[in-house]
């Protein structure tokens, strides 16, 4: 099986977020950036397919941010090649609706069976990417999704997450996009010498692709951090008086029994 | 049919009723009151008459009946909704934030070339423009957006609006889209079977007490001093998303919106930084106290006690604090 996976740098939400100086929008000058944790997810199981029903895997990344490592960090796991798509603006990622097409470009005539994107990134407003890939090439497309099975040559055997742990499981016909909400298991750590040793060997495809219009449908008015609710009273001290008031607190509340 | 009605998406996934309906059909009634519009609520199923009762919140019931529609699948559900649409030509359609309307939301929007607004927490007409403040980052940014075009489609944030209250005389209406629905590009995705977790692990919906943990434990091994705490208060461990997807957790132990809805008398959040997906499932508890290092956390605006620490820091003193409680 033929597997593409597309990948992108979100902010680290583990780091400051600023807004810049049009109040629009984020401040990607001060943002530290990192792979997409559903993309890291997508990427996982395009390599537990590979591994189980042979095939190849390529993984195409937007020049943005530090793509470069996220695509090295690929080859190092088991990707077979490595795509950089130049759009001309390496300082800011495309909307998802300008991105599909984008990467659709690269992806025809690749003619992958199977098209693995993470459902979400955490910087979407206004588009879902695998959604708007999936339509873009005209091809079938679920999302949320927790598990794929290959069921015979034409088809997948896919689950879908609900509430409750409970899963839907879909028979999807290929070619097929899939949103990825989660790997089988979880993505596999690869040493930092590994990804060295594959920024020798493995070559980044740079692919220029064509830049579609930017159709603006959802006009952003302000970007800001909500405002503290100050809801939650804050307990201060060192870990044995925060841990004796939180006690207490449990006991007065007739929480300790 | 007028471009200032509001429509519905009714989820009925597994033959039930979506809590998010009555949410929805709330924040259509506010956002049509202020459009002169109706609000419409579409239900698409093999039969929708034993849902109708719980749309009474709506001016009119579009029900599609169709075979190929008896369980969820993207494809059908799609041209159906999109038929409904392009009949009905909303101002706007409101779609939970929920699996199904994680499908159908966006290739919705790809399809109509409408506008998609993901994570609205309020909506409104401002100056007779659509308004809607939006949130992201994992809850760590708020965007207010307008939207000129229709229908906007808005995929909306559970647990933001009062539900629809409005005694009943909804109209009811069936609606046979004029595409097929069975065949053809529908047949791409095909339903198969549910598939229910493993009976054996505890429910922690039932639980009492839990202790959440988020990424904020770091590593596995922090989890055994973490289970040590929830043995001693009589409680459980329960999780965010991501101990789930690293295996550290079985998907049972999950809670938000792709896992369990639960409601204990004490929530205590360790190491979970409260994004929306995560505090959607656990915002009902009666007491929440959150540890996390980070003072802009936004667990900390829907906990009752907050603690600004490394919750590995934390969570032996407290241990022994609880036994010496217990032991007195």
């Amino acid at each position: 099986m033929k597997i593409a996976v597309v990948i992108r740098q979100v902010p680290d939400l583990i780091e400051p977020l600023e807004v810049d100086s049009t109040g629009k929008a984020l401040d990607l000058s001060s943002a530290a950036f990192v792979l997409n944790e559903s993309d890291d997810h997508a990427l996982e199981q395009a390599l537990l397919l590979k591994e189980k029903h042979g095939g190849s895997v390529t993984v195409l990344g937007i020049d943005f941010g530090d793509v470069d490592s996220s695509l090295y960090a690929a080859a190092a796991k088991g990707a077979d090649q490595i795509i950089k798509l130049l759009w001309g603006d390496p300082n800011r990622t495309p909307p998802p609706q300008q991105a599909a097409p984008m990467y659709a470009e690269v992806l025809r005539p690749l003619g992958p069976d199977l098209v693995l994107v993470g459902v979400q990134a955490h910087d979407e407003l206004d588009g879902v990417l695998p959604a708007e890939l999936a339509v873009c090439l005209g091809w079938p497309y679920v999302g949320v999704v927790r598990g794929v099975q290959a069921a015979n040559g034409k088809s997948l055997l896919v689950c879908k997450e609900f509430p409750g742990a409970v899963m839907a499981q879909f028979e999807v016909r290929l070619p097929a996009v899939l949103g990825i909400l989660g790997a089988e298991q979880p993505p596999r750590y690869v040493p930092v010498s590994r990804i060295r040793a594959a920024m020798k060997t493995a070559s980044i495809a740079e692919q220029q692709v064509a830049v579609p219009p930017e159709a603006v449908r959802v006009e952003v008015a302000r970007l800001y951090p909500p405002a503290p609710t100050e809801r939650a009273e804050m307990l201060t001290g060192s870990p044995e008086e925060v841990a004796s008031r939180i006690a207490a607190l449990l006991e007065e509340k007739g929480l300790l029994r | 049919m007028s471009a200032s009605d509001i429509l519905v998406l009714a989820e009925t996934p597994r033959g039930n009723l979506s809590g998010m309906v009555a949410e929805l059909l709330g924040a259509a009634r506010s956002l049509a009151t202020a459009t002169g519009g109706q609000v419409i609520a579409v239900l698409l199923s093999n039969d929708g008459t034993p849902f109708v009762s719980g749309l009474q919140g709506a001016d009119r019931i579009v029900l599609v009946n169709h075979p190929s529609l008896a369980e969820y699948s993207p494809l059908p559900f799609l041209a159906a909704l999109q038929a409904v649409i392009q009949a009905q030509t909303p101002r706007a359609v409101l779609i939970g934030s929920t699996s199904i309307g994680w499908d159908i939301a966006p290739l919705l929007a790809a399809r109509l070339n409408a506008p998609l607004a993901l994570g609205c927490q309020q909506i409104s007409i401002q100056d007779g423009q659509l308004a809607a403040t939006c949130s992201l980052c994992g809850g760590k940014m708020l965007a207010e957006v307008r939207i000129q075009q229709a229908p906007a489609i808005l995929m909306v944030l559970p647990g933001n609006f009062a539900p629809a209250n409005t005694p009943g005389k909804a109209h009811l209406e069936t609606f046979s889209p004029p595409v097929e629905l069975s065949g053809g590009d529908s047949a791409g995705v095909v339903f198969r079977q549910w598939i229910l977790p493993p009976p054996g692990d505890i429910d922690i919906t039932t639980q009492t007490i839990l202790v959440g943990v988020g990424r904020g434990i770091q590593q596995k091994e922090n989890l055994e001093p973490i289970q040590q705490l929830a043995e001693i208060l009589g409680g459980a461990v329960c999780a965010s998303r991501p101990i789930v997807d690293q295996g550290w957790l079985p998907t049972t132990r999950q809670v938000g919106k792709s896992g369990m809805t639960v409601k204990p008398k004490l929530y205590l959040a360790l190491g979970i930084s409260g994004a929306p997906e995560h505090v959607e499932g656990m915002s009902g508890s009666d007491l929440i106290i959150a540890v996390n290092t980070d003072p802009k956390a936004p667990i900390f605006d829907i906990a009752d006690y907050g603690v600004q620490m490394d919750l590995m820091d934390l969570v032996e003193p407290l241990t022994q604090a609880i036994q010496a409680k217990k032991a007195r």
